[in-house]
C-alpha cells in the first residue's frame, strides 16, 4: 500500500496483532485443517493487509474498464448491462429446436445458441450415420433448409447467435445462406463461432475435432480473416478453457492453456500479416466455472489482467479494445452428481455466483439433471431462473467487482496469476501451444490432474455430497430424463434431406464443392468457398467430406 | 494351467463407440486399471462397432468397457449383436457413464453385464472387472476340452 500515513509504527502494530490472532487461532484449532485449492495453492485461514504490502493499486487493480482490467473490461460492467443469458440448446429435428428456442426467448433468454447433433459434430449428414443416435443430444442441421426451419420467426438481425460450430464452420455458412434468403445484410449478423478453438478440441474434447492439425490451423486463420473482412459483428474465435478443465485440468492449468492457445492463434494471424488491433477485439473466451468458489473468481480476475498485459506487451496491440478479455462462462457439469440430483441446483447457484463475481459477459447455467440425461425442459427453466434470482433478488450486480480489495481475493488473484504464468512458460518452452498439443504434453498434464482430483474424491479428502458423504438411499428410476426424438420424426428428417439433395441444382452444388477442393489445395481463403458452397446448396456433410479429403482427417490422440 | 490363469492379469478393452469424443472417463478408468495391474487395451473415441469386435477377438480380451457420455450407449445393442454374430459370447461387456435409468434395462436385456453410473469409485469398477474377467475365463475353460 502506498498510503503515506501508514507509518512504521502501524506496520509493527499490525504485525503484532496478526501474531496475537495467530496464537489465539492455533490455540482454538489445534492441528488446524490444511487447505489446498484445486490449482495446488495453499490457502491460509486469514488474509490481512500484510499480504498486500507490495500492492500497487493502479498496476494491480485499478478501475473497471481501465488497464489492466482486473475489475472488469467495461466501466459499467453488470451495473450497466446484465450478462447475456445464453442457454445452450439443441435436440431433435429443426422444428423441435425452433420451438424450444422460442420458449427460451420468451422466458428471458436474450440470445440464441445452437448445439448440433453429434453426427454434425463429427462432420456427417443424417443420411450417413446410425439413425438411433440422431437428434439425441443436439439438433440435426445439415442444409440451408434445415437452418431456415430451425430459425423460423427468429429476427437474425436483432439477436446474437452462438453457434457450436467447429472448423470448418459449416453452421455459420448455413446461417449466412439463410440471411441471404431473407435479405438480411451480413453486416447485421452478430454472434460467435463457439467451437473454433481446434487445439482444445484436439487435446481435450475430441467431440469437435474434424480436420488434422495443419488443416485446422489454416482454416481457422482463414476464418478469422474472412470474418474480420466480411462480418463486422461476428466473433470468429472463442478460445475455450472449458474443454481442458472439464477434461481434468486444474483451474490454473485451464486458464494457462487457454491463454497459450490464444497467443498461438494471435501469432498465427500476425504471421499472416494481420493487424492485432483488427482481430483481437473479436477474440472471445469460454470457461468452465467449477464449484471451487474463490479459486474461480481469482482465476477470472487473474486471467483478465494477464491477457491485457500480454495483448499489449507481447502482441503489440495498442487499442484498449484489443486488451479486453471477453468471456462466456458455463457452470461445470463434472461437479454435478447423479446422486440426489436436485442438490445440483445448489451447486449451479454457487458456480454461477463465482462466474458473476469473476466478471463474465455471458453465462450458461447447467440443468440439475446433467448427470442423469440430456437436460429436460424443466431443468432448463430452473437454470435460467437461477440467473434471474441471483441478479434481481440477491442483487449480486449492484456493485462492480464487489470482492475487489478483499485481502484474500486480491492475494489469491496474484497467486493464481503466478500459477497461470508458470503454465504458459512451460508451453512456451515446449514451442508454443500448437507444438505442445501435437507432442502430447498438454494431454498428459490434463490426464495427471484428472487422476489426482479423482483420487482426492475416492480418498474422501474432497467431499462430494451424496457421493462420498451424506449418502441417502434413493431410487434412480424416479428421475425423469429427456426422451429421445420419435423415430418417425427422424425418418422424416432423413427423407427431407434426401429430397433437398434431389431438388437442388446438382450441377451448381457439385461445382461449388469442386471450387472448394481447388481452394483447399491452393492458398486462397477457404472460408469464402465454404460459404459459397452452402449457398449453392452443398450440405454440411458434403463440405466436411471435401475438406477431410483435401486437408486430412483429425485423428484423436490416444494418450493415457 | 489353472494356476497360470489366476496369476496373469485381467485383459480389458477400454473404448468409446459412436460420435462423442469426451474421453475424460475412459482415460481415467484406463489409467486406473493399468495402474491396478491389469492389461488395458485403450482406444481413442469414435470406434466403429466392427472395430471393437475385431479388437476383442485379436486381443482375446475378457472384458470390454464402453464409456458413454452423450447417448452413444444406444449403439451398445448393435455391439452385442455383432459380438454374438462373430461367435464371441464369453467376453463381458460393461458400460460406464451417463446412462438414463430407463436405458439401463435396454442394455442389460441386450446382454451387458453391468452399467456403472457417475459417482462409482474406481476401486469398485476394478473389483467388478476382476470378477467379470474370472467369469469369462471360467466360461472359456468350460468350452476348451
Amino acid at each position: 500500500m502506498n498510503k503515506p500515513d501508514q507509518s512504521r509504527l502501524y506496520e509493527s502494530e499490525l504485525e503484532q496483532a496478526e501474531r496475537r490472532w495467530h496464537d489465539a487461532y492455533d490455540a482454538t484449532v489445534s492441528g488446524a485443517k490444511h487447505s489446498v485449492n484445486r490449482s495446488g495453492i495453499d490457502i491460509k485461514p486469514l488474509y490481512t493487509p500484510r499480504d498486500r504490502a507490495s500492492e500497487n493499486f493502479f498496476d494491480d487493480i485499478s478501475f473497471p474498464g481501465e488497464y489492466p482490467n482486473t475489475r472488469g473490461i467495461y466501466a459499467s460492467m453488470h451495473r450497466g448491462r446484465s450478462w447475456t443469458q445464453r442457454q445452450l440448446i439443441g435436440w431433435g429435428v429443426p422444428e423441435d429446436y425452433n420451438k424450444r428456442l422460442k420458449e427460451i426467448l420468451a422466458h428471458g433468454g436474450t440470445a440464441l445458441s445452437l448445439i448440433p447433433c453429434n453426427s454434425v459434430y463429427r462432420g456427417y449428414d443424417a443420411d450417413e450415420v446410425p439413425p438411433e443416435l440422431l437428434g439425441t443430444c443436439g439438433v440435426v442441421v445439415n442444409s440451408v433448409e434445415d437452418m431456415d426451419i430451425a430459425l423460423t420467426d427468429v429476427p437474425l438481425d436483432r439477436i446474437s447467435c452462438a453457434l457450436n460450430d467447429p472448423s470448418p464452420f459449416t453452421l455459420l455458412a448455413l446461417l449466412l445462406a439463410v440471411a441471404k434468403r431473407r435479405d438480411i445484410p451480413w453486416q447485421k449478423i452478430t454472434g460467435t463461432s463457439n467451437q473454433s478453438d481446434y487445439l482444445s478440441h484436439c487435446v481435450a474434447n475430441h467431440m469437435f475435432f474434424r480436420l488434422a492439425l495443419p488443416g485446422a490451423r489454416r482454416v481457422l486463420t482463414d476464418h478469422i480473416q474472412f470474418a474480420n473482412e466480411s462480418l463486422p459483428g461476428w466473433n470468429p474465435l472463442s478460445v475455450v478453457g472449458q474443454h481442458t478443465q472439464q477434461a481434468g485440468a486444474t483451474p490454473a492449468e485451464a486458464m494457462g492453456f487457454t491463454i497459450a492457445a490464444a497467443l498461438q492463434y494471435a501469432e498465427d494471424c500476425i504471421a499472416r500479416g494481420m493487424d492485432p488491433d483488427r482481430f483481437l477485439p473479436r477474440f472471445t473466451f469460454f470457461f468452465d466455472i467449477s464449484i471451487s468458489f474463490f479459486e474461480e473468481i481469482a482465476k477470472f480476475r487473474a486471467g483478465r489482467r494477464l491477457w491485457a498485459k500480454l495483448a499489449r506487451e507481447r502482441l503489440g496491440a495498442k487499442d484498449q479494445k484489443s486488451w479486453r478479455f471477453k468471456f462466456h462462462g458455463q457452470t461445470s457439469g463434472v461437479d454435478l452428481t447423479r446422486q440426489q440430483p436436485l442438490n445440483n441446483v445448489a451447486r449451479v447457484t454457487a458456480q454461477a455466483m463465482a462466474g458473476i463475481f469473476g466478471g463474465l459477459q455471458s453465462l450458461h447455467t447447467d440443468g440439475y439433471d446433467e448427470a442423469v440425461s440430456v437436460p429436460t425442459a424443466e431443468a432448463a427453466r430452473i437454470a435460467i431462473a437461477t440467473q434471474n434470482i441471483l441478479r434481481e433478488e440477491a442483487h449480486l450486480t449492484d456493485v462492480i467487482d464487489p470482492l475487489g480489495g478483499s485481502y484474500y481475493v486480491e492475494t489469491l488473484t496474484d497467486r493464481m496469476q503466478a500459477e497461470i504464468e508458470a503454465v504458459i512458460a512451460r508451453i512456451d518452452a515446449a514451442g508454443g501451444m500448437y507444438t505442445a498439443v501435437e507432442d502430447g504434453l498438454v494431454s498428459r498434464m490434463i490426464g495427471e490432474s484428472a487422476l489426482a482430483h479423482q483420487s482426492k474424491i475416492e480418498s474422501g479428502e474432497q467431499t462430494v455430497v451424496g457421493v462420498n458423504a451424506y449418502q441417502v438411499d434413493e431410487d434412480p428410476h424416479d428421475y425423469r430424463s429427456q426422451p429421445y426424438p420419435e423415430p418417425a420424426a427422424i425418418d422424416a428428417q432423413i427423407a427431407r434431406l434426401k429430397a433437398f439433395k434431389r431438388n437442388r441444382s446438382n450441377a451448381e452444388a457439385a461445382g461449388a464443392l469442386d471450387d472448394l477442393a481447388r481452394c483447399a489445395q491452393g492458398t486462397a481463403n477457404v472460408m469464402a468457398s465454404i460459404v459459397a458452397a452452402t449457398a449453392a446448396g452443398a450440405t454440411h456433410g458434403e463440405v466436411c467430406a471435401v475438406l477431410r479429403r483435401e486437408l486430412g482427417f483429425g485423428q484423436p490422440l490416444a494418450i493415457v | 494351467m489353472a494356476e497360470f490363469a489366476s496369476t496373469y492379469p485381467p485383459k480389458v478393452i477400454v473404448t468409446k463407440i459412436g460420435f462423442d469424443g469426451h474421453d475424460r472417463g475412459s482415460r481415467l478408468v484406463a489409467a486406473f486399471l493399468r495402474d491396478a495391474g491389469m492389461e488395458v487395451i485403450y482406444t481413442p473415441p469414435w470406434q466403429e462397432v466392427s472395430t471393437v469386435v475385431k479388437l476383442a477377438i485379436e486381443e482375446d480380451a475378457e472384458v470390454i468397457g464402453i464409456s458413454s457420455l452423450a447417448t452413444d450407449h444406444l449403439l451398445v445393442p448393435r455391439l452385442m449383436t455383432a459380438l454374438r454374430e462373430a461367435g464371441v459370447d464369453d467376453v463381458q461387456v460393461i458400460v460406464g457413464g451417463i446412462v438414463p435409468a430407463r436405458d439401463e434395462k435396454l442394455l442389460l436385456d441386450a446382454g451387458v453385464a453391468r452399467v456403472f453410473h457417475p459417482g462409482t469409485s474406481l476401486e469398485q469398477i476394478a473389483d467388478e472387472i476382476r470378477a467379470l474377467s474370472a467369469r469369462a475365463r471360467a466360461m472359456r475353460e468350460k468350452e476348451t476340452p
